[in-house]
């Protein structure tokens, strides 16, 4: 069911997120809105040159969408949809089952060392049901 | 490789599946070692939910009941927003070992794509966002 690019845009966003400066970039994008490379210049220590740059590899990737603002100056919007791919496969890496399947070992070690009389009650309770 | 798209984890019990049953699919048992907090309707379809300290809430939609051998429910892919579509199955399968229990869940669906991640329709809502916010500085004008 897994489309075949979906991997594809996850490593474009890693990639994104690896370097310092794209990462400045895409975190001013979403904390500030759409701007300029020259709005973005005047809020991050690096230079509009290099700004510039990423932005158009940013855009490239599809990370970033390229619109006609005030006065034909192109402002620069950060696209989710690739960020929530990415999200998706971190939430897998993020999955914890080894804790709450040991909880619940240890749960049920407790309860059967010391509360006997509740199993026979459970067990009580299967025979009502049948 | 890929990433993943499901999560499998077996462990053996020292318990016979009705206890480990009575942990997974009860409001007392699911606060006992999952949640601090439960509560379940046992029913396909029927909603479940836990709470932690903290103030984080799971709310999962119970699939499959198949007592004592299979326990499935869908929720919310961890880390996603809250009114994302997605979701994930979950599914405890129990089989007898010995005088315990074989405990397998899996999880998967981890790799579905948005809905909207190819689409005009995600391009749509962010502008549907702008469009709102302007909306707002209009009635807000209009009421001035």
């Amino acid at each position: 069911m897994q489309p075949p690019d979906s991997e594809a845009i996850a490593e474009q966003v890693f990639a994104a997120l690896a370097d310092p400066t794209r990462r400045a970039i895409l975190a001013a994008l979403a904390s500030g809105g759409p701007a300029t490379a020259t709005d973005l210049a005047g809020r991050l220590p690096i230079t509009r040159q290099a700004i510039a740059k990423h932005l158009a590899l940013l855009a490239e990737a599809g990370l970033v969408l390229a619109e006609s603002g005030e006065r034909r100056r192109v402002r620069y919007r950060l696209r989710s949809a690739p960020m929530q791919v990415a999200q998706q496969f971190l939430a897998a890496l993020a999955r914890n089952w080894d804790g709450p399947l040991g909880a619940l070992k240890a749960h049920l070690d407790q309860q059967g060392s010391t509360e006997l009389h509740q199993q026979g009650s459970t067990e009580k309770e299967e025979g009502d049901r049948q | 490789m890929g990433f993943p798209d499901r999560i499998e984890r077996t462990v053996e019990i020292a318990h016979p599946p009705a206890r480990v049953w009575a942990a997974l699919t009860t409001a007392d048992g699911l606060s006992a070692w999952f949640g601090q907090e439960a509560s379940i309707e046992l029913s396909p379809g029927g909603s479940a939910s836990m709470r932690w300290d903290g103030g984080h809430v799971a709310n999962m939609r119970v699939e499959r009941v198949e007592e004592p051998t299979v326990f499935g429910f869908t929720w919310h892919v961890y880390g996603l927003p809250e009114d994302d579509p997605r979701r994930t199955y979950v599914e405890f399968t129990l089989e007898p070992a010995g005088s315990g229990t074989r405990l397998t869940v899996v999880e998967s669906g981890f790799a579905q794509l948005p809905p909207d991640a190819h689409g005009t329709a995600f391009n749509g809502n962010t502008q549907g966002w702008a469009s709102e916010l302007g909306e707002l500085v209009d009635y807000l004008d209009a009421a001035a």
